[in-house]
């Protein structure tokens, strides 16, 4: 668990970070939006102490970091950069060892977990031997993932970690991230200033400006409970698909026809809206059906979705 | 006349040296480049983390680099003497530079985010300096040790002007002499050496990551053992020690005949004129070889041993000039002989020590002299063609170069052109008959044996005598190369064996044969 209590960062005149204060429970995925320059990356880097606060307290399991050593405390701690930063003179297997090294395992021990790694991430084994520049910027990228995550720290901090991707790689890393199951157990701070991407990944959004907590809360609570006229007019652009994006058929199943027949290949209603609509646009199909745990059947096409959907929204108006 | 040496005859001849002088070469090459990556590795790593310090730091190594070697190495001998000490420090000096500013560069080059992850890995800070940011910035830094490198096996050859060994004993004692093949066999090793040095260490520079890691451990044991070449020589023994120009080296007038007719045995270093009579002064030297007119003879208080068995034999100074610019710019013979037999030793004694000890400049010694004799006109500032006057690189030429200045734009319609410090006699020599200059002052001595160089015979038949050999270079100098020897200027100038008067006292010696007596006995 990550508690971050009236903490501040100054540099000169600017107030970077100004009297932030959020917890990151175990297991949560935190992400830090807001445009560049308002303080996601200094708020991210005084978690492992890469920037020291000026002010303000921040604790890692109830432990205050500046009491700990700074080394001990970062091997701990697993941090992914946009530029990866990975070392050009280093083979791919000594940059994911770096940290192994440091807490001196084993050299089986490292080679089975890089072994497992790599399987996980999807990587060639053939890769271990070359060096960063002769990587794609996909597969930099995964391996800076595996660097971070090689000694199994509790702890993940992410800065923009797909930002330097084309889209295409960018939409692939971040499903497979959402899919792999090591990261589900993880406390996870992540900094981005895309919308979209805040909304994929996170439990909970905190959205900053100018060094300040603007709201926090979960996607749904930004979209349709903004605390200010910043937070709604942030995500004022993308509204519709956000709303897309965290909408569950779940969310409108009171709304939408019950199904006749027992179609047996019924979806689960945890699906979002977009997903949905993904798939009704590419399948050919004009219909799916889904079914709850209490065995209620439903289905779905463009016009009851949109129908239902509206439905939803006037509810929540108030 | 003597045979035509080949160059590889003489290079097989003087083996011995060639090598010794190769060895030490590289051995002062790397001791300074060891010093230099010592100091300056350390330096640039500091500036790189504290940058406010950057352009001091840098600052100082450039100045340090743009001070003139020559001018370093004499400034390092009131601190350090002469010798290997002050030639290595020297050379570190001119090495610190682009080491530092390259180990700088190298680091502050590195891409941040790099450096960063290494941090937010749990690196500590030794540890991203040895494994990440010196690795990184190695390629740069290895560019800056192959400038040093380079710089340093050139500078080195100065090393000889302070009795510091090295190919420059060749170099420079071929210059004064007049002798190519000495000169190549100083140069071309040298030269040699700068070029596989920068070509071994630029493929070094061009390795891959893996394999320079590799490379990088060999290199300091590299670095060391070539260091190691260099046996500094050796501390002082009881006896006295002895420092001569490279020209004095080379000349039968000069440490042949010494060993020849005396047999003088005398721990000796070759060291430059110009330290020469400090170093003696401050008593890093015991006895050295000038001349006999010198006035730093008197500013540091030295005593001519009395030559005995007349080894030195005196030579007249005269201008030596080009038979085609005297038909070329009539008058200009009379107003060159308008000094003939004006400057005797004593003034020419007095004149040198105004210039070397009272710091006049030789204009204002020349006017003065000029002034004093009734010789001085007020320069008729005439447009009738320019004559060129060379001089060699020493004061009492300057001197004369600005006297005989005087005298053609006071009585002629030309004007003057000075090339003055055209180094050695070969340089000099060269300049005249390229018709490079019209004219410089030359020793009928100088003439005999560092230019004409006829056989040994001849030599001891005539050099005893200074008419004689006056004679002699004139009809030759006519004859080879179409040079005239106008008349002397009155002073005799001739090498001499010098003491501390002090020394010369206590020791009871005042002749070259005491001298040897002396260090027979001890
Ligand atoms: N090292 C620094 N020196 C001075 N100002 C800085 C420094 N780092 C960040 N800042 C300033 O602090 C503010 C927040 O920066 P940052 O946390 O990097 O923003 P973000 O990650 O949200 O784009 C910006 O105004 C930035 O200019
Ligand atoms: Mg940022």
């Amino acid at each position: 668990m990550i508690e971050l209590k009236q903490v501040s960062k100054k540099y000169g005149d600017t107030i970077a970070v100004n009297k932030v204060s959020f917890k990151v429970e175990e297991g949560e995925n935190l992400v830090l939006l807001g445009t560049s320059g308002c303080g996601k990356t200094t708020t991210l880097k005084m978690i492992n102490r890469l920037i020291e606060p000026d002010g303000g307290q921040i604790l890692i399991n109830e432990a205050d970091v500046l009491q700990q050593n700074p080394e001990n405390l970062r091997r701990g701690i697993g941090y992914v950069m946009q530029n990866i930063g990975l070392f050009p003179h280093y083979t791919i297997e000594e940059n994911i060892s770096v940290v192994p090294k440091l807490l001196k395992w084993e050299k089986k021990k490292t080679a089975d977990r890089i072994y497992d790694l790599l399987k996980k991430l999807h990587l060639p084994e053939n890769i271990l031997q070359l060096f960063p520049s002769q990587l794609s910027g996909g597969q930099q990228q995964r391996i800076g993932l595996a660097r971070a995550l090689v000694a199994n720290p509790a702890i993940l901090l992410m800065d923009e970690p797909f930002g330097a991707l084309d889209n295409v790689t960018r939409s692939k890393i971040q499903e497979e991230f959402k899919e792999l199951e090591e990261l589900k157990r993880k406390t996870i701070v992540m900094v981005t200033h895309d919308v979209l991407e805040a909304f994929e990944l996170a439990d909970r959004i905190c959205l900053m400006d100018r060094g300040e907590i603007k709201q926090i809360g979960t996607p749904k609570d930004l979209l349709f409970k903004p605390a200010n006229d910043f937070a709604r007019k942030f995500l004022d652009g993308q509204r519709l698909a956000l709303e897309f994006k965290v909408i569950k058929i779940s969310d409108l199943w009171p709304n939408l026809p019950n199904a006749a027949n027992n179609d047996a290949k019924a979806l689960n209603p945890a699906m979002t809206i977009w997903s949905v609509m993904e798939m009704l646009s590419s399948k050919g199909t004009t219909e799916l059906s889904f079914v709850n745990k209490n065995d209620e059947r439903k289905v779905v096409n463009f016009n009851e979705l949109s129908k239902a959907f509206n439905e939803y929204k006037k509810h929540l108006q108030p | 006349m003597s045979e035509q040496q080949t160059l590889w005859q003489f290079m097989s001849m003087e083996s011995d040296k060639l090598l010794n002088q190769t060895l030490q070469h590289i051995g002062l090459t790397f001791i300074s480049l060891l010093f230099a990556i010592a100091i300056g590795l350390p330096l640039g790593i500091l500036i790189a983390r504290k940058r406010k310090l950057s352009g001091t730091i840098l600052g100082i190594a450039g100045v340090l680099q743009t001070v003139p070697s020559i001018a370093l190495l004499g400034f390092m001998i009131p601190l350090l003497g002469i010798g290997a000490k002050p030639a290595i420090v020297a050379l570190l000096i001119y090495a610190l530079l682009p080491i530092i500013r390259n180990t700088y560069t190298g680091i502050i080059g590195i891409d941040k985010h790099i450096t960063e992850a290494a941090n937010a890995l749990g690196m500590s800070k030794l540890q991203i300096l040895l494994k990440i940011e010196l690795p990184l910035a190695m390629p740069v830094i290895l560019a800056g040790i192959r400038t040093a490198t380079v710089i340093n096996v050139g500078v080195a050859t100065l090393a000889s002007y302070i009795a510091a060994g090295g190919l420059g004993e060749f170099i420079f004692g071929g210059i004064s002499l007049n002798n190519t093949n000495m000169i190549l066999a100083g140069a071309i090793p040298a030269a040699l050496l700068a070029i596989i040095l920068d070509a071994l260490l630029s493929i070094i520079q061009r390795l891959d990551f893996k394999k320079l890691r590799r490379i990088l451990t060999a290199f300091p044991v590299a670095l060391v053992l070539f260091s190691a070449l260099y046996i500094l020589p050796s501390a002082y023994g009881s006896g006295l020690k002895a420092g001569f120009t490279p020209e004095f080296m080379g000349r039968q007038d000069g440490d042949l005949g010494l060993k020849s007719a005396y047999g003088l045995k005398i721990q000796t270093v070759v060291i430059s004129d110009a330290v020469m009579y400090q170093a003696a002064y401050s008593k890093e030297l015991d006895v050295i070889s000038g001349y006999s007119t010198d006035g730093r003879l008197k500013a540091f208080d030295l005593k001519i041993l009395k030559d005995n068995k007349g080894i030195f034999p005196p030579y007249y100074a005269a201008p030596i000039v080009l038979q085609s610019s005297l038909k070329k710019l009539p008058g200009l013979e009379d107003a060159l002989n308008l000094l003939a037999g004006k400057i005797t030793d004593s003034i020419m004694t007095d004149l040198n020590y105004r210039t070397d000890y009272l710091h006049q400049t030789p204009t204002q010694v020349a006017k003065d002299f000029l002034i004093k004799n009734k010789l001085y006109k007020t320069p008729r500032n005439g447009n009738m063609g320019t004559v060129k006057i060379g001089s060699k690189i020493f004061g009492e030429q300057y001197i004369l170069a600005e006297i005989y200045s005087m005298l053609i734009k006071g009585n002629t319609d030309y004007q003057v052109e000075t090339k003055t410090g055209l180094g050695g006699t070969k340089i000099c020599f060269d300049a005249l008959v390229n018709n490079q200059i019209d004219f410089y002052p030359e020793y009928t001595g100088t003439g005999l044996l560092a230019i004409l160089k006829p056989d040994a015979k001849l030599v001891t038949k005539i050099s005893s005598d200074r008419d004689e050999t006056y004679r002699y270079v004139r009809a030759e100098f006519l004859k080879k190369y179409n040079i005239k020897w106008l008349k002397p200027i009155g002073f005799n100038n001739s090498y001499a064996l010098m003491m501390r008067q002090k020394q010369s006292a206590q020791l009871n010696v005042n002749t070259i044969t005491d001298l040897k007596n002396y260090l027979d006995k001890n």
